[in-house]
């Protein structure tokens, strides 16, 4: 067994070339994925990445461990199999916004209300990148794409919103430029037992290009993100500026800092699922005026894992009927003998 | 008087809510045990709740029992039992000439008679009895009541009595035991000590009645069937290839994976194998018939037996799915229990249309081995046959069953867990490096688990380089692959039993090629067509792709080769294609199994022509 501790993130590199546009999000993605796997504490072979097909999806072919490119939308019904029958394996879903919540989207939401203990990585550029330019699901209304020169009709899908719907048990969004902070939520969506959904907003510089520059800017970065931290109070803006956001009758408000009184702060509680669906509907198309984009881990609940109890059912049968023998399987019930 | 005869058909017909099915389920059982050979068929509504009374209510189970080999349920029917108006209206058809119906006379009334589409004024008995059947009418649902007065049981619940009253009324006749049935009830209501108690009752009721009443002239006695030496059961279908999957498994040493998606007719499976966890059998309801085969996929990506079953409409949805599979060269067995099409089609009827499907319906150069189960029992073979392919050749297989087989029931005798052989998955050797997409002298690629260091591999649904796996675009690469895909699934030609002559002679006028749940019926005709000195055999093909490598010097042997199918031409286009010879169909595409005698009938009539 290769130990993981003695493993270094190029042992976690294939000899494959890297075929992503050049500039495109996905290569700082694989990056901060492979400089967590030697700390997830698991052996390299005991680790599988498994994708559907978009650009992202080519992802396990950079990844030294066990893999499968798969077909489109699939890879979450194809990891759940693999998942049941092998709870000893650290399983990551690699997919876009076409992938699962376009072609897929009945698996996603399925795999979500199971809850295996999987992780998904949602690379969302809000485009069809592979296919050349097409709006996706998550496209803001009225985009002008090759199949949309009129714009789109399309209501987008707000993917938080849509995984708490599901009962996900794990939902962060994350930032492709934003290392230190993603590298922080892809271990913590490790660590924890069940789904984890982590969205993460990946440029596509070819067709889509800046559709999160609003969170990356420097000019703009402070006052459009906001970055959950457990027990702090949800607070943005420039160092000239700070805002805090506040509930009021279940809607939230944002207000200068020294404006409100600290026992009014909202305080980010991930285990809250009240405050998670307030987060998650902090998701107005960027304006100055716009509340800001939470970023970091927004709800983890702990609840039973499929697989788990899969296993568990088992075990009761076998308890209640003993192990089965194949000859008695054979016989059945009714049996009669001819001499 | 007490008669004895070689076999007998009775087909039992009532409402939806009369119980028929068990009624038919418990006299074969009992049957079975009493030593006889039988085939069962039961026929039943599309609809859960069709309305009450109606003739698209009528739910219908044909037994064919006999001291004799039998091989179907029976062509026309010697008994009919008919619950009510509609049940009679039905079934009459399929009467022998001066058959027999016992007839629930208060299921004949106005009310039953509206309901079954008829004029009220209409004495469908008396016109039975007119057109030469043996009518015997009784009050079933009143005696019924009469016998359960005082069981202080609502009228509703004594009504649900009365197919036991049938069928100790039918017991007596045919000179049954009634204790297996006695025993059954038992287990049934362990816990219901009233409805036990008044089952028990009826049943016996119903068997003393015909003891007592003098209505029936005869009684008949079916002897035992004088069939080979061994222990046997009663099996349907899909029950059989449930017990093959997991008995494949545990003689390849792996656990069993099934991921399936409610579809009639295979739903049965489904249930089955979620009912075996004690055998380790990781069972799986899916969101969707995709989910299913892709976490079938997972599944056998990660090591274990990987199985999903569906019928027609959910096979189509999983042939992506099921040509990727093909594609990364993992083992995985598909079920498909065919019935009517195309679309929704008929799905409580059988056909054998989807033939054409299993062997070329997936985009790309995409063979997959197909083999077909001809009976209930053939069921369990045939599955762990797909199995032991699927691993040991690394590729999916497709298994062709039909709801005719998957429902029938026959007597099997069941082997002993160290008859079966074993299976030899083709795992890499350890000290090597692995290359994924080496092949041995098979053409077969090796099976690397995940959790096996220095062995961590990449597969997908891209075109591959050859050994190594690694996504390549090369042309000449892409015909190699191509070919050797397709040579490594031939080459399963040689790791197959050689094709047999069913029946009849080794060479002569007429060869009859069957596939599938046509065994009977063209075996029956044959053996009777021989028994009148007609030069007729019978070859059956379990292996329908590849098939096996001297099914054509059978071919030449014969003048005359006729292709019986339950649709309109299949597998004849294909030996027609392959073989270039002159391969006449015969097709029935009604949604019902061949009678024999249809057989029988149309070989009859094209021998004149010749
Ligand atoms: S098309 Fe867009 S998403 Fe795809 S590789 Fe290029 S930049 Fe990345």
């Amino acid at each position: 067994m290769e130990t993981a501790d003695l493993l270094k993130p190029k042992d976690f590199a294939t000899d494959q070339d890297v075929r992503w546009c050049p500039g495109c999000g996905d290569y700082s993605i694989l990056k901060q994925v492979q400089s967590i796997m030697p700390n997830l504490g698991v052996p390299r072979e005991n680790i599988v990445f498994i994708s559907g097909i978009g650009c992202s999806s080519r992802f396990p072919y950079y990844m030294n461990t066990y893999g499968m490119h798969s077909i489109h939308g699939r890879a979450a019904a194809i990891a759940s199999g693999l998942k049941m029958v092998r709870k000893d394996l650290s399983v990551w879903i690699i997919t876009g916004d076409g992938d699962s919540l376009s072609i897929g989207g009945n698996h996603l939401i399925h795999l979500l209300r199971r809850n295996l203990d999987v992780n998904i990585l949602l690379f969302n550029n809000e485009i069809y990148g592979l296919t050349k330019g097409q709006f996706s699901p998550t496209s803001e209304l009225g985009k002008n794409t090759k199949s949309s020169p009129w714009g789109t009709i399309d209501h987008p899908f707000n993917p938080a919103a849509l995984a708490l719907g599901a009962d996900a048990s794990f939902f962060a969004r994350g930032l492709d430029l934003d290392t230190k902070g993603l590298r922080d939520i892809l271990l913590r969506a490790h660590a924890h037992k069940g789904t984890s959904l982590v969205e993460i907003y990946q440029n596509c510089n070819v067709f889509n290009d800046g559709a999160f520059a609003p969170y990356s800017n420097k000019s703009t970065r402070e006052s459009s993100t906001l970055l959950l931290e457990e027990g702090q109070p949800l607070i943005y803006g420039t160092e000239q500026q700070r805002e805090a956001l506040y509930i009021r009758d279940m809607k939230v408000y944002s207000a200068p800092l020294n404006t409100i009184a600290s026992e009014d702060l909202w305080i980010h509680d991930s285990k809250d699922p009240m405050k998670a669906h307030l987060l998650s509907r902090l998701f107005d198309p960027y304006s100055e005026k716009a509340l800001p984009r939470p970023f970091g881990v927004f709800y983890q609940e702990e609840r039973l894992v499929y697989e788990e109890e899969m296993d568990k059912q088992l075990h009761s049968a076998v308890q209640s009927k003993g192990v089965g023998k194949i000859d008695s399987l054979l016989q059945g019930k009714n049996f009669w003998t001819i001499e | 008087m007490n008669q004895t005869i070689e076999k007998a058909t009775v087909l039992f017909a009532g409402d939806s809510g009369d119980g028929m099915q068990l009624t038919g389920f418990q006299f074969s059982n009992t049957s079975a045990l009493h030593g006889n050979d039988l085939s069962t068929f039961p026929d039943f509504p599309a609809e859960i709740r069709a309305p009450i009374g109606t003739i698209a209510g009528v739910s219908g189970f044909k037994i064919n029992f006999g001291s004799v080999e039998i091989n179907t349920p029976g062509g026309k029917v010697d008994t009919l039992v008919a619950m009510n108006a509609a049940a009679l209206v039905k079934f009459q058809v399929d009467l022998k000439a001066n058959g027999m119906i016992i007839a629930n006379s208060n299921g004949f009334d106005k009310r039953n008679l509206r309901l079954a589409g008829l004029d009220e004024s209409r004495d469908l008995l008396s016109e039975a009895r007119d057109a030469g059947f043996l009518v015997v009418d009784i009050e079933i649902s009143k005696l019924t009541r009469e016998a359960l007065k005082d069981s202080g049981l609502s009228t509703k619940e004594q009504d649900r009595s009365k197919n036991m009253f049938t069928l100790g009324l039918i017991y007596w006749l045919y000179n049954r035991e009634i204790e297996p049935s006695l025993l059954f009830l038992k287990e049934k209501f362990r816990s219901k000590p009233d409805l036990l108690n008044a089952n028990t009752l009826v049943l016996k009721t119903g068997y003393h009645f015909g003891e007592t009443i003098e209505l029936f002239s005869n009684r008949y006695t079916v002897n035992k069937a004088s069939l080979p030496s061994g222990s046997y059961r009663n099996i349907a279908g899909n029950e059989a290839i449930a017990i093959g999957l997991i008995s494949a498994s545990a003689q390849a040493h792996l656990d069993l994976y099934y991921a399936g998606y409610p579809i009639t007719p295979a739903s049965d499976i489904l249930h089955e194998l979620s009912n075996r966890k004690n055998f380790g059998v990781r069972s799986f309801q899916a969101e969707d018939e995709i989910a299913a085969i892709g976490a079938a996929v997972g599944a056998s990506f990660a090591g274990s037996l990987a199985v999903t079953a569906s019928s027609g409409p959910g096979i189509a949805l999983k042939t992506e799915a099921l040509g990727l599979a093909f594609m990364l060269e993992t083992p995985l067995v598909v079920i498909n229990v065919q019935r009517g099409g195309p679309s929704t089609g008929l799905p409580t009827k059988t056909e054998q249309s989807d033939l054409f499907q299993a062997i070329y319906g997936r985009n790309g150069e995409a063979p997959i081995p197909v083999i077909a189960a001809r009976s209930p029992k053939d069921c369990f073979a045939v599955a762990f046959e797909a199995c032991r392919i699927a691993i040991e050749h690394m590729t999916p297989v497709i298994l062709l069953s039909d709801g005719y087989i998957a429902n029938g029931s026959e007597p099997w005798r069941f082997p002993k867990a160290s008859d079966l052989p074993s299976i030899h998955p083709n795992y890499p050797k350890l000290d090597a490096p692995y290359l994924p997409y080496q092949r041995d002298e098979r053409g077969v690629r090796s099976w690397a688990i995940p959790g096996t260091a220095g062995h961590e591999y990449r597969l997908g649904g891209l075109e591959k380089q050859d050994q190594t796996g690694n996504v390549s675009y090369e042309p000449e690469n892409h015909q190699k692959m191509v070919l050797s895909r397709a040579a490594k699934v031939d080459e399963i030609a040689n790791h197959i039993p050689p094709q047999e002559i069913d029946c009849g002679p080794l060479e002569g006028d007429v060869l009859l090629i069957g596939w599938g749940s046509t065994y009977g019926a063209i075996r029956t005709a044959v053996l009777n067509m021989n028994k009148q000195g007609i030069s007729v055999a019978h070859l059956h093909i379990r292996y329908l792709f590849p098939f096996p490598k001297n099914l054509e010097t059978h071919l030449r042997n014969f003048k005359t080769i006729i292709i019986p199918e339950l649709n309109n031409g299949q597998l004849v286009k294909i030996i027609r294609e392959k073989f270039l010879i002159n391969a006449i169909p015969l097709n029935k595409i009604k949604g019902l199994p061949f009678l024999s005698s249809e057989i029988e009938h149309a070989v009859l009539e094209r021998l004149k022509e010749l």
